[in-house]
């Protein structure tokens, strides 16, 4: 690690704090209703959405409404992302012709239309060549926008039922979406948008420009719409890149200061989000809690990933690579990385897509050394509350508050409590399902990867075992693996990016996985939201075990890489740990 | 759910107009006025025909040219219509292979620059690194016939300094520099 390295984390995260706080008071004020500056400019939208959508704002849902709502949002995303790729040959802002030879095939759709409507963005296509302009801004940006907005629609709820009291509503899913994105997604991504374009991000409607090199060489250049989609593919934690080398490509992200903003707009929403829990829930310090727990394990997991990067791989450095930094060149593993941000930044890139379910990448995780592959990993397989997706980060951070203190109710032997709510056996049973069904699909499609085998002429995959699509034998294959459905399941979708994922048997068993991932956290937990706002909050007695302070943090974090460590350590033990000690011995595979 | 159906439509359908199509209509009819240079690929043209991109790598491998990194971008790397790294991990048999074979053609053996062999995410990165640029001043210079101390002082002007002095890694624009030195030493190599 150089102090170089560190000072670029320490200023990272000095302006997340800072931002923190404004970008949640500004949130609180949009859910609740109240003015902000906003307002003047943007309320006639907000309007214009109801009456297109035809809703009536003032109207409030119970937790199988909203439930109902989103759903069918969803539901209606995925056909309609699925139909416009399938018909995308017949349609126009098509300059380059794409898949008017032959239409996308229905799993790939199929996995691409489940990918974008769940915020996983997990791309078995490479976006420059598979996809057209208007599929590209219709379909995929248009659910960048939906899908993070529903997410945090689904966060606001959830915290309404620990604001509330005995209240058999939990908001309006229809009228929660319109405002993030009116008031949150839409300026915000204008504005980035067109920062990212000042540096060097491309956005026209024009063909492929065909160049000839200084050596008289061809060389094609993809042009396309990307300015506007990068900024909300960052914003909405997506990661899904126009580009198949995605926020590594110099069109995407052509400079280190758009890398920061990039990552700055990862954690900007899930950061503000626990200052929104504080502020609507009456107690600031909860949400400062929250916070606390996601920045603790955010810098363990950047001091664990940069340190691993930056020591490199010692069969490289027998080769005569420099593993050591100097002040002309990087050092490190520079396998899959850009000059331009060198080791720190990609580390620090790394650790907060994968802590967000963002799933951008401006490095190839697949090259990362085995400890710097772990990390991303485990992110994902802690289910992604590390600041964690828009909404979903701080969603799944309260199911495992919820675990938390359920835990340590059962070691003192009281009755749980949170935020004054009683914690009872329903939203415990809620919370456990939503782990169990994503570490079950995570695990079981794994597994069944591992060993599967196919027929000769196959549907589902070419003849053979399933382990043939890798790109890397030995332990890293099985990380391969492990990280694909890892990443679906968390709804991440980034990717060791060596698998080759798009056959039906991938695109089929990914896309299940992600969906696995979305709706079977999102409904339990709207299901314990309705259950909690029904309840009266108690006061605080000498009893209640206080939920702001340094205790219950480190009982969080504990909670949090327990139950991930307790399932996932068999399987991770398999790929990165073994690997790693395989490496240092000059295993090759 | 199936009362949520008709708000589910509409709602679909008028996001995709606002988000999918007015917002990027939007941000294209700014960012093309204010910043047409970029937002159509940063390129560069000479003698009125597009020679590449500013931002994006290329192909160079006569002597009397600086030589990129490695590339994985399409089948001959460099493929701009083509993005993507290797994807090797770190106990690839592959990857050994790969560097081995670069390092006996660039003839290098040791203190070798850690993104001299090794290829980008991209495949298009258009940097390389100042350590990497400096070690490839003899050959280019003894290619071209040019004094190499001369040579070395482009080098040295085109080296980017890390963006606001902390941000990013030094580097070299390969493109950019092999413009620079066809500019000052006229003779193509």
């Amino acid at each position: 690690m150089t102090p170089n390295g560190l000072l670029q984390i320490a200023v990272y995260f000095a302006l997340l704090v800072l931002l923190t706080k404004p970008m949640g008071a500004f949130m609180a004020r949009v859910f609740q209703g109240e003015r902000t500056f906003l307002h003047p400019v943007l309320a006639p939208l907000e309007r214009i959405c109801y009456r297109a959508a035809g809703i009536r704002p003032d109207s409030e849902q119970r937790w199988t409404q909203y439930s109902a709502s989103l759903l069918a949002f969803s539901f209606v995303s995925l056909v309609f992302v699925y139909l416009l790729q399938r018909c995308q040959g017949w349609l126009p802002l098509n300059p380059m012709g794409l898949g008017a030879a032959a239409p996308i095939a229905p799993d790939l759709a199929f996995n691409t239309a489940v990918s974008f409507t769940t915020n996983t963005n997990w791309q078995a296509y490479s976006g420059e060549s598979t996809l057209s302009y208007l599929v590209q801004m219709a379909a995929l940006a248009v659910q960048n926008f939906a899908s993070a907005a529903a997410g945090v629609a689904v966060a606001v709820a959830l915290t309404r039922g620990f604001a509330r009291q005995q209240a058999t509503s939990i908001g309006n899913f229809w009228v929660d979406l319109t405002r993030a994105v009116v008031y949150l997604f839409l300026p915000l991504s204008l504005l980035s948008a067109l920062f990212f374009c000042s540096q060097g991000v491309i956005q026209n409607f024009a063909p492929s420009t065909k160049a000839v090199t200084l050596e008289g060489r061809p060389q094609v250049i993809a042009q396309g719409p990307v300015a506007s989609q990068e900024a909300i593919k960052m914003l909405g934690t997506n990661g899904g890149g126009f580009f198949n080398a995605n926020s590594a490509h110099p069109f995407e992200n052509p400079t280190p200061l758009t890398n920061l903003i990039q990552m700055l707009l990862i954690f900007v929403i899930p950061a503000g989000l626990t200052y929104t829990f504080g502020r609507m829930v009456g107690d600031q310090r909860q949400g400062w809690a929250i916070f606390a727990a996601m920045a603790v394990l955010f810098l363990l997991g950047v001091f664990v990933l940069y340190g691993a990067e930056q020591s490199g791989n010692p069969i490289l450095a027998r080769l005569g690579l420099q593993t050591a930094p100097t002040a002309t060149q990087p050092g490190g593993t520079m396998e899959g990385k850009e000059v331009r941000f060198g080791i720190a930044a990609t580390a620090l890139f790394a650790t907060i897509t994968t802590g967000a379910s963002c799933g951008a990448v401006n490095g190839m995780h697949d090259s990362f050394t085995p400890l710097g592959g772990l990390v991303p990993l485990f992110n994902m397989q802690t289910g992604e509350v590390i600041f964690g997706g828009t909404g979903a980060g701080l969603y799944g951070m309260l199911l495992f508050a919820i675990l938390a203190v359920f835990i340590a109710g059962l070691m003192v032997g009281r009755t749980p409590e949170y935020l004054g709510k009683k914690i009872e056996g329903k939203e415990v049973k809620m919370a456990m399902l939503a782990l169990i069904a994503t570490s079950a699909a995570i695990l079981l499609f794994t597994g069944a990867g591992a060993v599967i085998d196919f027929a000769k002429a196959s549907y589902w995959n070419a003849g053979g075992p399933a382990t043939a699509n890798l790109n890397n034998a030995g332990p890293h294959g099985f990380g391969e693996l492990l990280y694909a459905y890892s990443s679906a399941a968390a709804n991440n979708g980034s990717a060791f990016a060596g698998l080759n994922a798009n056959t039906p048997w991938y695109n089929l068993t990914l896309g299940l996985a992600m969906l696995v991932g979305r709706f079977l956290i999102i409904v339990p937990m709207l299901a314990a939201a309705s259950r909690l706002a029904a309840k009266k909050k108690l006061a605080a007695t000498t009893g209640t075990l206080p939920t702001h302070g340094p205790l219950f943090v480190t009982l969080l974090v504990g909670t949090v890489v327990i139950v991930g460590a307790l399932t996932f350590f068999p399987a991770l033990s398999l790929s990165p740990v073994v690997e790693h000690l395989l490496m240092l011995q000059g295993r090759l595979f | 759910m199936w009362r949520q159906m008709i708000p589910a439509l509409r709602m679909t359908l008028w996001l995709t107009l606002l988000t999918g199509l007015l917002y990027p209509a939007l941000v294209t009819a700014l960012s093309q006025g204010l910043f047409p240079v970029q937002a159509n690929g940063s390129l560069l043209t000479q003698d009125g025909r597009v020679i590449g991109s500013t931002l994006l790598g290329q192909n160079f491998t006569r002597p009397g040219y600086f030589h990129p990194r490695p590339s994985a971008a399409g089948s001959d790397g460099y493929d701009a219509s083509s993005s993507g790294g290797s994807n090797f991990g770190p106990t690839s048999q592959k990857l050994l292979d790969r560097i081995q074979a670069a390092k006996s053609a660039e003839g290098l053996q040791t203190n070798i620059p850690a993104d001299m062999l090794t290829a980008s995410g991209s495949g298009l990165d258009p940097h390389i690194s100042p350590a990497n640029a400096q070690l490839q001043v003899p050959r280019v210079a003894r290619a071209r016939n040019i004094p190499e101390p001369e040579l070395a002082e482009l080098v040295n002007r085109h080296t980017e300094a890390r963006t606001l002095g902390f941000l990013g890694e030094p580097r070299v624009n390969v493109l950019l520099l092999n413009l620079a030195v066809d500019h000052r030493w006229p003779a193509r190599p």
